[in-house]
């Protein structure tokens, strides 16, 4: 039936991918100009922020933790409002996750704070006794990557026209213009929190990977 | 017609894959058993500082398991069957046996880079696409190589029909190349930004939902084309060599392979139920998912029945046992799956242990089960030596049984459990359980799962072992084994 097809790898391989590529265009592409859109009032990562979601990345919160908020009573009730697309429009990656070890975080920023997340991260059995959650005290001496940071900022304004203002610009002096601007949120984060450690490195000018994370963290509402 | 005088085959690239399965295998098994006791014993987290903690960790277990374990035994089964079933040697090309060495050579670069950067937490952290833009660029790199090392061999083959093995290899080459591609799009922003931070950084070319699409649409289908598709080309092509048995129904086997081809990439979505993804794409997920159940038994069933007549050989010849569960436990898994991928099920089962529990039945009882019996039958062929020991496969399938049963049993419950204790209120409609009860009441199934990783890990070890001595120490054969591999 087929047998002259397996003969001519050539025409066997066009029929492969053919049929494989198929599901891709019809069930992928049409959304994409539609998804992206932003819901109103959305504003893009601060640098800080920025940080702080590649400390999420870098120690793989994902893992555990989900970012998806589902229509079910259950869910909103122990979470808040059901997700959005257009709330994820700045999201790159996005960050749902596919496992909830630990609870979803999509809205965290409404009901945590600055010190809670300080005592769980250094000892997560303090806040929540029970927790199977792993310390995360290295994130209290590492510093972040606050240059990695600004750079996908620039990236992301001139790429893909994400809003960010006119003082986010490329090359090493811009980033140096801008660093105060960043301080100056990690020292309000660090004004809330009362580890000896976090607080000389954020009044040395550094920004300890702990503070951008919770920038992050209190930003998820 | 040409001569059918015996083709000397040369098995130098195979065996080199070969070594890199076993070694990654038991790498890969060894973090996963470790990340599974540090759910069941929390003080686990902390043996080396800031490197070894379960979300550290975990992506490195996977990608070990996938790209170091099974790519290597996908590669070792090509680079040794595909000779044969095309009838001809790669001695007989200088350049196809230069590609397959630099084949090796790269991807043992890349499997080492992409140990060191999950370490160091350099990472996309999109799930199964961890690995930063200059590793994905080495990934395409390896790739193309295989691509033109399996076409120039077609290229120079004897035999002029392409056997079933082929269809599926010709498929996981394309399948994974253009999933990759566009999965993988992103801007590194060292070079958009004038120079600032990280050389290694980038950002997704999509974002939000689009990129959770996207990402599905590979993760799903990373799946399908390395742990479905090139396993189904090996059971075609291994268990009739070892059971010198024909293969039940050619119609079957061409209805099995189009109807997965097609059928598969629909099925993406079926991981973004209830997600912000459009209805008609979740639904069209769920479907094809079901769908899926048809292509998948096709092929699972056209292997039993070639066992016809011959179910002796079960009782007989470890290999076809653990021949014959992969193929069953192939049935298990993708009858699973589709279930989980029914919104209301999903509603319960998503986020929680089962996802794990489905994964691993089939990764375990189906692809590794897979790969060990196609390197014990390849053995004594590459390395002209009988397989060291049949009581030691025996153990160790009983063994690996064992932890596969104890490692779905396990997490089936835990993700029952933790999915109905979510949605539970009383009677005024108030959740009856915070978060940290649902975690909690799961120990001692974490605690089981810690014992089935042991256990599996026991088993590869054996298998290792046996590897080993097979190539080093066993009895010397005079002459190739036409069907049933020979064990002492």
């Amino acid at each position: 039936m087929f047998h002259w097809l397996e003969k001519n790898p050539f025409l066997f391989s066009v029929g492969v991918f053919l049929v494989i590529a198929f599901a891709g265009l019809v069930e992928i592409l049409p959304n994409f100009a539609e998804a992206s859109r932003p819901v109103v009032g959305l504003k893009p990562y601060t640098v800080l922020q920025l940080a702080g979601k590649e400390v999420y990345k870098k120690d793989n919160c994902i893992a555990c933790h989900s970012q998806l908020i589902r229509p079910f009573k259950a869910e909103t009730d122990r979470y808040g409002q059901y997700s959005l697309s257009g709330e994820y429009a700045y999201d790159r990656p996005f960050l749902w996750g596919s496992k909830r070890t630990g609870p979803d975080l999509h809205r965290v920023g409404n009901y945590r704070t600055t010190d809670w997340h300080e005592n769980h991260m250094w000892e997560p059995t303090s806040v929540v006794p029970g927790s199977i959650m792993p310390a995360y005290k290295h994130m209290f001496t590492n510093e972040a990557d606050i240059a990695t940071a600004y750079a996908e900022a620039v990236t992301v304004k001139n790429v893909f026209n994400t809003p960010y203002g006119d003082e986010i610009q490329p090359g090493v002096e811009a980033f140096k213009a801008y660093k105060p601007t960043i301080l100056a949120e990690a020292q309000k984060i660090a004004a809330n929190m009362k580890n000896k450690d976090v607080k000389e490195m954020v009044a040395a000018g550094k920004v300890p990977e702990i503070v951008a994370l919770i920038a992050y963290l209190n930003r998820l509402k | 017609m040409q001569s059918n005088a015996a083709l000397e085959y040369d098995y130098t690239v195979a065996k080199l894959f070969t070594y890199t399965a076993i070694i990654f295998g038991f790498v890969g098994m060894l973090i996963g058993t470790l990340i599974a006791a540090q759910l069941a014993f929390p003080d686990l987290n902390y043996l080396l500082g800031e490197y070894g903690t379960f979300s550290r960790l975990r992506p490195l277990h996977t990608n070990v398991v996938v790209y170091g374990f099974t790519l290597s035994g996908i590669w070792a089964t090509f680079y040794y069957a595909a000779q044969r079933v095309l009838k001809v040697s790669m001695a007989e090309s200088k350049f196809v046996m230069a590609l397959g060495k630099l084949h090796f050579g790269l991807y043992f670069l890349a499997a080492v880079g992409l140990v060191v950067t999950l370490l160091l937490g350099i990472t996309t952290s999109k799930e199964y696409a961890q690995m930063e833009w200059p590793l994905d660029v080495l990934v395409v790199l390896i790739w193309v190589i295989w691509g033109i090392a399996m076409f120039a061999l077609i290229g120079i083959r004897r035999e002029k029909a392409l056997y079933i093995s082929m269809w599926y290899f010709i498929a996981c080459f394309l399948g994974v190349a253009m999933l990759y591609l566009f999965n993988n799009m992103e801007v590194p922003t060292y070079f958009t930004s004038g120079g600032v931070g990280s050389i290694m950084h980038s950002v997704s070319m999509y974002s939000g939902t689009n990129d959770a699409l996207v990402q599905w649409w590979w993760g799903h289908n990373a799946v399908a084309f390395v742990f479905t598709v090139p396993i189904v080309g090996m059971i075609y092509y291994f268990l009739p060599k070892e059971s010198g048995q024909a293969v039940y129904s050619y119609k079957l086997s061409l209805l099995s392979f189009w109807g997965l081809m097609f059928v598969y990439l629909w099925a993406g979505s079926h991981h973004l139920l209830w997600s912000t993804v459009p209805d008609w794409m979740q639904t069209m997920g769920s479907i094809f998912s079901v769908v899926l159940i048809l292509p998948s038994w096709g092929s699972a069933i056209n292997m039993l029945l070639t066992m016809k007549g011959e179910w002796n050989q079960l009782t007989e010849n470890p290999l076809i046992k653990f021949m014959v569960l992969a193929s069953t436990f192939y049935m298990l898994s993708t009858l699973e799956g589709p279930i989980q991928a029914i919104k209301s099920v999903n509603a319960i089962a998503h986020f929680t242990d089962w996802i794990p529990g489905h994964v691993h039945d089939g990764v375990l009882g189906w692809v590794a089960f897979m790969i060990m019996a196609a390197l014990f039958h390849m053995a004594p062929r590459m390395f002209k030596r009988e397989i060291y020991s049949k009581s030691l496969i025996e153990a160790q399938f009983w063994i690996q049984t064992t932890a596969v049963v104890l490692y779905f049993t396990s997490m089936w419950i835990a993700g029952i459990t933790q999915g109905m204790m979510w949605r539970a209120v009383d009677e005024y409609g108030n959740l009856m359980y915070s978060f940290i009860d649902t975690v909690t009441v799961l120990h001692p199934y974490y605690a089981i799962r810690a014992l089935s990783g042991v256990l599996f890990l026991v088993g590869f070890l054996m298998f290792a072992f046996n590897m080993v001595k097979t190539m080093t120490s066993a009895r010397e054969l005079t002459e190739e084994p036409q069907f049933k591999s020979p064990m002492a």
